[in-house]
């Protein structure tokens, strides 16, 4: 057994979620089978490989020049190699309406939650 | 299905240019239709007419005047619910978006429009696009068209679906580890998931950020084209999207395909293929050698890691994009005493039974003490999977395989075994991991009657090269195979 049942409620407890008494122990059998299935990565040897971080397919697209080596470091080299920067140009952002629009409690400009300050 | 011959993006276009239908005509017979199939298809969540009779008006204006048509004027199109569309609902198969409307168009949406598409509606798949049968869609699941008791395959089963059983010329999707491919393959229709940056994401409300992308199901290849050459190209809101210059995709996959090499990975033929697929698929390629093509046998090792690399990563991503539903800017609010108790509620009320499932995992993957077991290691084995291709690429100029290890499962099958269902997506994840683009093309069917699929993966931003395979393949009848 990978995960207990407190491991499943620190977890909903860390996303926010609520779980029904009943589906603690079933969320914990079946994420128990998920992450033993996980468990299969184990076997393989990383200890010489970079995480892949990005996925920057341009990296090695044919019509393009090579970039450096992949993964962060390389994609924040090549970034600064050749930035691809927009003009630093104001554009109209007025939206606010549209957007507030959807809140399901909104006071303009302000969207209205519960109290989190207690006095 | 009806006898009469399938509309396709030509067969739309020159009968508006001979003025034998008006896109208003064209987008009225095809809600007919929906009104007839979708009740037992469950394809459609939403329809847009007032938006679909305005651009069809606009379209039967400029053939009035006898200016140039877009590419695709008049061709009615259904969308993903997961694809933003203004002032149409868009509720990703969630409770918890069950009223969203979205302010603004995605651009994908806009580069449709504007090519002259008539939007016709918006299709179901499973919640946030987290699914391989359809069957977590919060509105009940979609049935297989071609055959009732059996799923569509997901998460973009509506929009396969639609296009299978006539509701729409093409359709729109999203693919973050098979969900264009899989359900393609099990309806029997092509369906397309573009190399990643190639598509703007723009307006497609995110599950896995490094994985997501938007592609299209059409009934033949030249629309799944010119579908791609519409949507495709650099957008400057979306920063992952490439700045590279699109194909007219249409024209290239004429091509003859005689001395492309084609690379088969015996890892994708192993245990867990059903027989019959196999027996097809091998036909498949046993088709594009008599057609000149070069047979190359590959091995990709870590193809078997695939799976549990994609559900740590792809969760990982999705426990972070959806931390955003928290009741408080959009979708559902359950009320609470405090603001942790309305975010726990509105969550508890509003996520379904998978998509809590892997908030949960993903969440897991990241939590202190489990990073580097979990995330970080998925990442490096991802390197390996890319790896592979990239190395796979060095030798060949695609690498055929099988769509899914079976044909369409019947509903209800496996819903049970969370575990079992990810299997589904064996062949698939792999591609989704390295950034390349696939696609599934009908292959023949099985005994029963059931679509059966064969993927075409190409090199980064090699969609020409695939399109034209499966171009090829289709003139050389490999679809009814």
């Amino acid at each position: 057994m990978k995960i207990s049942r407190e491991d499943v409620l620190r977890v909903a407890q860390l996303a926010h979620l609520e779980l029904a008494p009943e589906e603690v122990e079933a969320y914990r059998g079946q994420l128990d089978e998920i992450l033993s299935y996980i468990g299969k990565l184990q076997e393989l040897d990383v200890s010489n490989v970079e995480p892949m971080a990005l996925m920057d397919p341009m990296a090695d697209a044919p019509h393009q020049a090579p970039r450096t080596s992949a993964g962060l470091d390389g994609a924040i080299a090549a970034a600064q190699a050749e930035p691809e920067l927009r003009d630093d140009v104001v554009a109209p952002c007025s939206v606010a309406d549209a957007v507030l629009a959807e809140a399901p409690d909104a006071a303009k400009p302000f969207f209205r939650v519960p109290k989190v300050i207690e006095r | 299905m009806s006898g009469a011959p399938r509309w396709t993006v030509a067969s739309v276009h020159e009968a508006l240019l001979a003025k034998k239908t008006s896109a208003r005509e064209l987008a009225q017979e095809f809600y007919a239709q929906i009104e007839q199939r979708n009740p037992e298809l469950n394809a459609f969540l939403a329809l847009c007419p007032d938006r679909a009779y305005a651009q069809a008006d606009r379209v039967d204006a400029i053939v009035a005047q006898g200016k140039p048509l877009g590419r695709l004027a008049g061709v009615p199109v259904a969308i993903k619910d997961v694809i933003s569309t203004e002032g149409v609902r868009t509720t990703c198969g969630s409770k918890i978006l069950e009223d969203y409307t979205p302010p603004y168009d995605a651009t994908a949406i806009e580069r449709l429009e504007r090519a002259g598409a008539v939007i016709m509606g918006k299709t179901n798949c499973d919640e946030f696009a987290m699914g391989s049968s359809n069957e977590n869609s919060a509105y009940g699941p979609v049935r297989n068209p071609i055959a009732l008791d059996r799923v569509p395959g997901g998460s973009s089963g509506g929009s396969a679906a639609a296009v299978a059983a006539g509701l729409s010329v093409v359709a729109l999707g999203t693919d973050t580890g098979g969900s264009i491919r899989q359900p393609g393959a099990y309806c029997g229709v092509p369906a397309m998931m573009p190399t990643y940056g190639r598509v703007s994401r723009y307006g497609l409300i995110a599950f896995a950020s490094s994985l997501d992308r938007i592609g299209p199901f059409a009934t033949n290849i030249t629309d799944a084209a010119t579908v791609m050459s519409v949507i495709a190209g650099h957008d400057s809101n979306d920063s992952t999207s490439a700045a590279l210059a699109v194909p007219e995709y249409a024209a290239e996959i004429e091509k003859s395909v005689a001395g492309l090499r084609i690379g088969i990975p015996e890892d994708y033929f192993g245990a867990g293929l059903d027989a019959e697929v196999k027996n097809k698929v091998q036909a498949g390629i046993t088709l594009l050698e008599r057609h000149g093509c070069k047979r190359v046998p590959l091995k990709m090792p870590h193809t078997d890691y695939a799976i549990a690399t994609y559900y740590v990563i792809a969760t990982a991503e999705a426990s972070s994009n959806l931390a955003r539903y928290d009741g408080v800017r959009y979708g559902l609010r359950v009320q609470g005493n405090t603001l942790m108790e309305m975010y726990r509620k509105t969550r508890e009320r509003g996520f379904g039974p998978e998509v809590k499932r892997r908030i949960m995992l993903g969440t897991y993957a990241l939590s202190s003490g489990y990073y580097d077991a979990y995330y970080l290691r998925a990442q490096k084995v991802r390197s390996l999977i890319a790896r592979d291709f990239a190395e796979a690429f060095e030798k060949v100029d695609a690498i055929i395989t099988p769509t899914a290890p079976t044909a369409a499962f019947r509903l209800g099958e496996k819903t049970a075994d969370p575990l079992e269902m990810y299997l589904a997506d064996i062949y698939t994840v792999t591609g989704s991991l390295a950034g390349v683009p696939g696609i599934s093309v009908p292959c023949g069917k099985s005994a029963a009657g059931l679509p059966i699929g064969m993927q075409i993966f190409g090199s980064h931003f090699g969609e020409a090269r695939i399109l034209q395979l499966a171009r090829g393949f289709e003139k050389a009848g490999g679809f009814s195979i």
